[in-house]
């Protein structure tokens, strides 16, 4: 049963230059309970996609449904079911952990009861249970991102968006979320949705991959599938996929995005 | 479901501003600089207005106070969209109006705070003025915040940096304080420049605070400055409300 469809689904900058297609028309079907990893070289349109299906832009083209709600005539409900984890986090650094979730939680609606006791809950499953208290600028980059993911987590979503998950974290922290990603989709059926530059990231944690290319998905299929279609063989490596598919190599993960303006 | 979303974005921006005591302390510190450094030039100094210099001064200090402190308001916002936090916010189903409404309240409440602390000040320093002048100019403090900080947040989500916000505002507020007679009655000046004046909406509400601070409540500055803070407070809500909403998609 898909949790996510989309079709045609577009969005159009407009620039001093004209206009920019960052997202052609992408058509998704995304299955509950799938770890789906969005790849794609710097540009493609991997966090255009996904901050449309977190109601962040409105799509200047086609539909999408998420949890059962249209994203154009119910972004709230679209909201209310999802849960969003950007790339720059999005902590207040002088707020402590606790106070960060509790309102967090309150903003989903959750009461003051429950989201204490999920703020605690979550704090102990994610390592933080110790820095309740402790003020989110006086935590590490690994502890950091942790709450961030908490933050997305804090009111049970249904689908789980990760953008650029892992990017800055050591080789153990990020080892460390790949089992919080495969324990949420084990545990809970969360539906996780996650872009990354990591090849190695994509596949060892998702179950399909979706390439997405100057705003189209290109291809999409699990990485062994992918690897057989597009490389030659099972055995291939996902960077060579990856070159066969883009025609271009992976960017790195600190690569600068393309910047345009409200994208 | 508004009032609830209200008051939980209020709590959390009330709770950052009650830890930053610098904002608190220097927030007073440039209308006390003015009480202190500039009232006393005033003493005995004909200023055609009703009252005594306090009961002139005052009442501008104090809008002057919500114009800087209110319009300033938006590069909260700025950092916010930086770090990821306003972002972070737009994903929840909370309302837009109140993502809106809870910053502005904060700011209301913040200006109105200060600006009973500058007139304990200035009464300790000789102002005389009755109870509910006082009262109303705080009222008159509190819409301004509203409006201002209200078009300010607006500005703020429109823009990319501090440095398009910056002198955007500095723009307005200074012809804005200039115009409006917040420092010595615009009568004092020559008649074009009291036509000009009476083009900016703060002019009437500077007006309405001097009435009210020599105990003339039923005047017509009072009832033109009532209708302009009322119609710029629900017209900047209306802006910024908006602004919020097509930002959030």
């Amino acid at each position: 049963m898909s949790i996510i469809s989309t079709s045609g689904l577009a969005r159009t900058f407009d620039s001093r230059n004209g206009p920019v297609h960052a997202v052609r028309s992408v058509d998704l079907t995304i299955a509950a309970g799938e770890i789906v990893g969005l790849l794609g070289p710097n540009g493609a349109g991997k966090t255009t996609a996904l901050r449309m299906l977190t109601t962040l832009l409105t799509p200047t083209g086609g539909a999408a449904t998420v949890a059962g709600h249209d994203l154009a005539g119910d972004p709230a409900g679209v909201r209310a079911a999802c849960g969003y984890v950007a790339q720059s986090g999005g902590v207040d650094p002088y707020l402590t952990v606790r106070e960060e979730l509790v309102t967090q939680g309150r903003l989903y609606r959750l009461s003051r009861a429950d989201a204490t006791a999920r703020a605690a809950r979550l704090a102990r499953d994610l390592g933080l249970g110790e820095l309740l208290d402790r003020k989110a600028v006086t935590l590490s980059g690994g502890q950091r991102r942790r709450l961030d993911i908490a933050m997305g987590l804090v009111h049970h979503p249904l689908v789980l968006f990760l953008d650029e998950p892992t990017t800055g974290l050591d080789p153990g922290s990020r080892t460390d979320l790949w089992d919080l990603v495969r324990g949420l989709r084990d545990d809970h059926g969360t539906t996780v949705v996650l872009t990354t530059h990591y090849l190695d990231e994509a596949d060892a944690l998702a179950d399909r991959l979706i390439v997405i290319d100057r705003g189209v998905v290109v291809a999409e299929g699990t990485p062994a599938a992918l690897r057989a279609e597009y490389a030659g063989s099972p055995a291939a490596s996902l960077q060579d996929t990856f070159l066969a598919i883009t025609g271009r190599a992976a960017a790195p993960a600190d690569a600068a995005p393309l910047s345009v303006q409200g994208l | 479901m508004l009032l609830h979303d209200i008051a939980l974005i209020f709590g959390r921006y009330a709770r950052q501003t009650l830890r930053s005591r610098f904002q608190m302390l220097f927030g007073t510190l440039m209308p006390l600089l003015y009480l202190l450094f500039f009232g006393p030039l005033l003493d005995d100094l004909p200023l055609g207005s009703a009252g005594d210099s306090w009961q002139v001064l005052i009442p501008g200090l104090l809008l002057q106070l919500a114009l800087f402190g209110a319009s300033f308001a938006g590069f909260s916002v700025i950092v916010e969209k930086s770090t990821g936090v306003m972002e972070r916010m737009r994903v929840t189903p909370v309302s837009r109006l109140a993502l809106l409404l809870g910053r502005v309240l904060r700011d209301a409440l913040l200006f109105m705070f200060q600006a009973v602390l500058l007139v304990l000040a200035a009464l300790v320093m000789g102002l005389r003025a009755p109870l509910p002048g006082i009262l109303i100019g705080f009222v008159f403090v509190g819409l301004l915040t509203v409006a201002l900080a209200s078009l300010s947040y607006a500005l703020a989500v429109k823009v990319a940096t501090p440095q398009e916000f910056g002198p955007v505002i500095n723009a307005v507020t200074m012809p804005a304080m200039l115009l409006s007679g917040l420092m010595l009655p615009m009568t004092l000046g020559p008649g074009w420049l009291d036509v000009v004046s009476r083009l900016t909406p703060l002019r009437y509400l500077v007006d309405a605070v001097r009435d009210a601070y020599v105990g003339s409540y039923a005047t017509a500055h009072m009832l033109y400055g009532t209708l302009v803070a009322v119609v710029f407070a629900v017209v900047a809500v209306a802006v910024g409300s908006r602004v919020f909403h097509r930002a959030g998609a």
